[in-house]
């Protein structure tokens, strides 16, 4: 039990296992198995919880950092499911499960149980930016002085749920904006697998568009290989790429489209490790970098360079054996400066780099 | 610009024309601008005996004189013309000079003159925050003034201060008493510059009507310090020295207000004396900052030291204070903003409202007044600026129903507050910020001596962080030696070098930390001159460069160079070298007319070369400036 109160390898990030556990998941037709694989799991875990059956003896602080991990990770497991929302069901979780009785109380539940998630992986960036998204909300709800705290609170419930829901709908506005930038006969280079840009260019094949897809390899995840199979099966053709043949066919690209890790106040974005580089050549040949995100990935943070990023390491399987006196780059993701981008697709709209400073600014300050 | 040019070639040197606009120009632009703009003139002797003779003539004839089209009459009917109608929105100081035509013949033509000063004035209500064009054009006018300095002085000195261009209003009122014509002026000169002041929606218009207001109490006194202010410029002093004088005071005064109200004679002194010290300066002016008033070192810190006791209107607190930032004792902008909150609550506290008057209006009169006399020892930082805003605000703000003991405690505890949240508090949390962005083994550079990047050097060093720090300074003012001393005293291993070496340390910088006077509205730095320097290197070398500046030094201006507002700092200073005297080689090269010193203060780097500004509100790209001003101005305490 203690594990799961601290990250079980620590040197590798957590954020980094979950995507690759979910890329094991080969297709969305296995969703309702893990689902319904996940749900039993719950049910183990909660059984097999101490905060859950043992007497409230350990203090309750103790049960509920053990409830709110738990929960995490019970949602998390499921693959469609974005952390930052895994994150928020779990601080629902927290509020259902609380005994508080005040608004002030409340607050401070969420906020240990936000900070203990926080803490549990503290390289997640969309983690970190839903946890603090939650807590805003609470706070300028609880500052409205709401009728009473048992109403107020189930507003709070309320929201939370609903955030899941949003989160669905935002990867589905985020695809109609892309459309009208996705023409007929483009070809699109895609890095890394994100969910969002996989709607994005479903729902362009849905739509009847002509378009080509350059998959980079994205070792060491192999994401490319994943999303190659996932575009085949929508008949959108495909061409792979080793991640050094990027530049080389940087010619017959029209337009480079990435997810996001997290967006940054400069307008920059964390990403999977190489779409720093894919930027800053098609920059230099002049084509647009598109970024889709949904907008609670917005993070208070401000990279001025690329080791100003907390550490989020990887192990990376070469194939062969290495000596060990040989150093490894193992870091799993890099900062993408503003000036390397051209637009973000987000729910909030079509957004410049410059305007999510502002966006912060208005949510946060 | 060739028009330009062929047109100084051509005018006499004597009555300098200032750039920007051509003689040709205003023609056009009086029928486009607003009256206000119309003082793009630049008269010349010759010309401006042609105008003498047309309002003679006008004068004799009928009394409302219409300006005349643009096309039919010379250039210099023009201007003249274009003179008269300008301030007719503004200014119908209808009593004085009035007067004055039945006393003397002679005076119409001192009053064409005088009247050009106060079209001159009425727009412009603060240095720099106008365009350029409009500075010049009053420098261009105030030397007609000083034509006939004996003539004006004879017409009852206030007059040619007081100068109403609208001819019209004055043929009409010619019979009225001058006390009551007095009094009418001064009305006239408050609604106009309320107008003005509205129309600009400046900080320093609402100066401007205040100052106004506070002149108004004291009407009769008003007139005296031009006519000695003319008594002052040699009468055969050449007139291109007279003009440069005359702008540099009509500059400061129009700060406040367009003409010189000041009710205080020993002001009045202080400003004649500046005036026969500089006439020497004054050759010595870059053509492209004639807009700017040139600071004067010299004899005035002596001067005003000796007057101490005698300044009625100022209060003590305030008048060392100005003495203070005269001598350079305080500087930065932390420093002297706090340094006149100080002084401020000083007045506050001794200040009694005089009977039948109201508090908020005579103590807004009189905090006007101290400004305008700061703004002669040194030109307002822009920090300064947002805090008297607020300042006024809060007064203006107070209930009416307060007793007077109790309003003067809620300012005071108001100053109090805005010090401690805007400034001491600020800058602590821009230092918790800032800290998160050094690390160990970094080498950080800074320019200048600024207060911020100096607490986050301490507190960095505090918390054990293994850092160098390179100091790069430069002359005249020198002042990152005060930093370095106190960095190495806490025992934090520092380079230092001047900004000639700054491409040679860039090499090995990590961070650049800098300070800012200001941050304006498109993410311009504005702040110590070399600043700029320093950040383009750091750009050049891929070095992120963070500006720390506290929020209520943010300005909504915008401003794309470093010219059009600035500050003239001591030419001296760069042309002695403080303790070698063996460095004299330009030692009587001074007054030449072909050498230039320019001594500039401050620059402003373009938002392209900062990477990230960190203020009280959190670290934020350039680009979020006007979010910040747009959201938390209207919230808090100002505009």
């Amino acid at each position: 039990m203690a594990d799961s109160l601290q990250n079980p390898k620590p040197n590798v990030s957590a954020y980094y296992q979950t995507r690759a556990a979910h890329h094991a998941v080969v297709t969305s037709d296995w969703l309702a198995q893990a689902q319904a694989a996940v749900s039993i799991q719950t049910d183990d875990d909660s059984s097999g919880s101490d905060g859950r059956i043992a007497p409230v003896t350990g203090g309750k602080g103790y049960d509920k950092a053990f409830s709110v991990i738990d929960e995490f990770n019970s949602w998390r497991k499921q693959p469609d499911l974005a952390e930052a929302v895994a994150a928020i069901r779990a601080l629902a979780a927290v509020i259902r499960a609380s005994q508080a009785t005040t608004m002030m109380e409340l607050e401070i539940e969420l906020k240990k149980a936000s900070d203990s998630l926080k803490a549990w992986d503290s390289t997640s960036i969309s983690l970190t930016a839903g946890c603090d998204l939650f807590m805003r909300y609470v706070t300028r709800t609880s500052a409205l002085e709401y009728e009473d705290f048992n109403s107020a609170r189930s507003r709070l419930i309320e929201r939370a749920e609903k955030f899941g829901e949003i989160s669905c709908k935002a990867r589905r506005i985020i695809a109609m904006l892309c459309q009208d930038f996705i023409f007929d006969g483009c070809t699109i280079l895609v890095h890394g697998f994100s969910r969002v840009v996989f709607e994005v260019l479903k729902t362009a094949a849905q739509n009847k568009k002509h378009f080509r897809v350059f998959c980079t390899e994205g070792r060491p995840d192999r994401t490319g290989l994943r999303l190659s199979n996932e575009l085949a099966k929508l008949d959108v053709p495909v061409k792979l790429l080793i991640d050094s043949a990027v530049a080389y066919t940087m010619d017959e690209v029209d337009m480079v489209l990435v997810g996001a890790d997290g967006i940054v106040e400069s307008g920059g974005i964390i990403n999977m490790m190489g779409t720093y580089q894919i930027a800053l050549v098609s920059h230099s040949m002049n084509k647009p970098v598109y970024v889709a995100a949904e907008s609670y990935k917005f993070a208070r943070l401000y990279p001025l360079d690329q080791k100003d990023l907390g550490p989020a390491l990887r192990t990376i399987d070469f194939g062969v054996p290495i000596p060990s006196k040989v150093e490894v780059e193992k870091s799993a993701r890099d900062y993408t400066p503003p000036q390397y981008l051209t637009l973000l697709f987000t729910d909030l709209g079509v957004l410049t780099p410059s305007v999510v400073s502002d966006e912060l600014i208005q949510l946060y300050l | 610009m060739d028009p330009r040019r062929s047109a100084r070639t051509v005018s006499d040197p004597k009555v300098r024309q200032v750039g920007f606009f051509t003689p040709a120009a205003p023609p056009e632009r009086s029928c486009s601008d607003p009256p206000r703009q119309q003082d793009l003139i630049q008269p010349q002797s010759p010309s401006s005996t042609q105008v003498n003779d047309h309002f003679r003539s006008g004068d004799s004839l009928s009394p409302v004189m219409i300006p005349p089209p643009p096309h039919h009459h010379s250039d210099t009917l023009h201007r003249t013309a274009l003179q008269v109608t300008s301030p007719k929105t503004a200014f119908s100081y209808s009593a004085r000079t009035v007067t004055i035509p039945t006393e003397n013949d002679d005076v119409p033509s001192s009053l064409s003159p005088s009247r050009k000063v106060v079209a001159v004035k009425s727009p412009s209500s603060y240095p720099g925050v106008r365009a350029s064009s409009v500075p010049a054009s009053e420098l261009t006018t105030v030397s007609v003034v000083n034509l006939p300095p004996g003539i004006s002085e004879k017409a009852g000195g206030g007059a040619s201060v007081e100068v109403q261009n609208d001819r019209p209003v004055r043929s009409k009122s010619l019979k009225e008493k001058t006390s009551k014509a007095e009094r009418r002026a001064m009305q006239e000169a408050q609604r106009a510059a309320k107008a003005a002041a509205k129309a600009e929606g400046t900080k320093a218009s609402s100066a401007a009507t205040k100052v106004v207001t506070s002149a108004n109490t004291k009407p009769s006194k008003a007139a005296k310090p031009s006519s000695q202010k003319n008594d002052g410029s040699q009468f055969a002093a050449s007139e291109k020295k007279v003009g440069d004088r005359a702008p540099e005071k009509d500059r400061k005064k129009d700060a406040p207000h367009p003409r010189m109200q000041y009710d205080d004679t020993s002001r009045v002194e202080k400003a004649k004396k500046r005036a026969v010290v500089k006439q020497t300066e004054v050759r010595n002016r870059v053509e492209l900052f004639r807009h700017l008033p040139q600071y004067e070192h010299g004899t005035q810190l002596p001067d005003l030291e000796t007057k101490f006791f005698e300044l009625d209107p100022m209060h003590p607190a305030v008048y060392k204070v100005g003495l203070q930032y005269l001598s350079g004792d305080i500087r930065g902008g932390n420093a002297r903003c706090i340094a006149m909150f100080q002084a401020f609550k000083e007045a506050i506290k001794d200040y009694s409202t005089p009977p039948e008057k109201t508090l908020i209006r005579d103590l807004t009169a009189r905090i006007s007044s101290y400004v305008s006399f700061l703004i002669e020892c040194r030109p307002l930082s822009v920090s300064m600026g947002n805090a008297i805003k607020f300042l006024k605000n809060q007064i203006a703000k107070l209930p009416l129903a307060l007793s007077e003991s109790e309003a003067k405690a809620t300012l005071v505890s108001d100053i109090d507050r805005f010090i401690n949240e805007k400034i001491i508090v600020a800058e602590k949390v821009i230092v918790k910020h800032a800290v998160t962005k050094i690390r160990d083994g970094d080498v950080l550079l800074t320019y200048g001596a600024s207060s911020a990047v100096e607490m986050i050097l301490l507190h960095a060093h505090e918390l054990g962080k293994q850092f160098r720090v390179v100091v790069v300074d430069s002359r005249p003012k020198l002042e990152g030696q005060l930093l370095l001393r106190r960095l190495v005293r806490k025992g934090l291993s520092c380079t230092y070098t001047h900004v000639n070496a700054v491409s040679c340390i860039m090499q090995e910088v990590t961070r650049v930390f800098l300070g800012a006077s200001s941050v304006l509205s498109n993410g311009t730095v504005y702040s110590r001159v070399g600043t700029a320097c320093v950040a383009m290197v750091a750009h050049a070398f891929r070095v992120p460069v963070l500006v720390c500046c506290e929020a209520y030094k943010f300005h909504e201006r915008v401003q794309l160079d470093s010219i059009c507002f600035n500050e003239l700092g001591n030419p001296d200073a760069i042309s002695k070298v403080h303790g070698r005297e063996d460095i004299n080689y330009l030692d009587g090269f001074v007054n030449r007319e072909n050498l230039q010193l320019l001594n500039l203060v401050y620059d402003a780097t373009p938002s392209d070369y900062v990477s990230m500004i960190i203020t009280d509100y959190g670290m934020i790209p350039p680009t979020s400036v006007p979010v910040i001003v747009r959201e938390y101005r209207r919230e808090h305490l100002w505009s």
